[in-house]
């Protein structure tokens, strides 16, 4: 699957952070392709150092070895090379770089996994028969969200995700930090997408409940 | 005030679609409806969407410093392994 043409994505994942790229990329783009295309070596130096260090921002989100995002992304840029011929130009290059790179850490995260995960039915709410929640839910301090910009917020929250089993983390990033969509997820994951929907919910709600603790009313700010 | 219909467990079953938007105007009706009575469910929800806030706003670029440049070697060991 690494390498295949990327659809035409709606956003541009690896581009959120700056401004609309004016017209003048696009043309640019097109005429980096066509080098590519004729083997010419400068051009896939430039490909590499254009976009090479966005992609290993993406690789090492996912991974958690520096060493695993570097060679995720050395397998991503020779999957696109052999791929050049196949990409169809509807959609930006750093759209279908950041789909090659993201197939190519969970190729990275499925060689290594050896042992069956965690369970985590204990980070999940449970009901009584009426249906009611058996611990009912207590609110979070105002303002728990904005408090990013305190560093040990950020790492509380990055140990909290980091203790996630592995396929529960990578959906997670995948579809609320990589903002792919349901479809292409599953698809990228190889399940339904319903599972990839209940895999979601599931590691949404043990992550909320790790951080329960730290953001609720009267608990440690 | 009436008692919802539906059970907080179907609602907290069924939260990543309405957070997501995937229900129905007659579904999220009746989410709505539990929500205005339960407020266990309500802070329930409130604590998941802030979840979502704080994992992509610790993540995504922006929350640290993005790497711009990849380093010289990687550069080389791609073009290296190309050539190949």
């Amino acid at each position: 699957m690494v390498g295949e043409p990327a659809r035409a994505l709606g956003c541009d994942p690896m581009s959120r952070s700056e401004e609309a790229s004016p017209e003048g990329d696009l043309a640019a783009e097109r005429k980096l392709l066509a080098r590519l295309r004729g083997g010419e070596e400068a051009a896939f130096a430039e490909l590499v150092k254009r976009h090479g260090g966005r992609m290993l921002t993406v690789a090492q989100r996912m991974l958690r070895h520096h060493e695993d995002a570097r060679d995720a992304v050395q397998e991503a840029f020779l999957s696109a090379f052999r791929a050049l011929d196949r990409f169809e130009g509807n959609a930006r290059l750093s759209t279908w770089l950041h789909r090659i790179v993201v197939n190519a850490a969970l190729m990275k995260l499925r060689t290594q996994r050896r042992k069956p995960e965690a369970s985590i039915d204990e980070l999940l709410p449970t009901f009584l028969e009426d249906g009611h929640a058996a611990e009912p839910s207590t609110p979070w301090r105002e303002g728990s969200d904005e408090t990013l910009s305190r560093r040990e917020t950020r790492d509380l929250v990055r140990r909290s995700i980091d203790r996630l089993p592995e396929s529960y983390r990578t959906i997670l990033i995948l579809r609320d930090v990589e903002e792919l969509d349901t479809e292409e997820t599953a698809s990228l994951l190889g399940v339904s997408v319903n599972a990839a929907k209940t895999r979601l919910h599931r590691a949404r709600q043990a992550l909320r409940a790790i951080l329960d603790p730290h953001f609720r009313a009267g608990g440690p700010s | 005030m009436s008692r919802p219909h539906l059970p907080c467990r179907h609602v907290i079953e069924f939260l990543a679609d309405y957070v997501d938007g995937e229900l129905s105007t007659e579904e999220r009706s009746e989410f709505d409806r539990h929500l205005a009575v339960c407020p266990p469910c309500v802070a329930y929800l409130d604590g998941y969407r802030a979840t979502i806030r704080l994992a992509r706003e610790t993540l995504l670029p922006g929350a640290e410093p993005e790497i711009e440049d990849v380093p010289e070697e990687l550069v080389a060991a791609i073009l290296r392994s190309r050539r190949r």
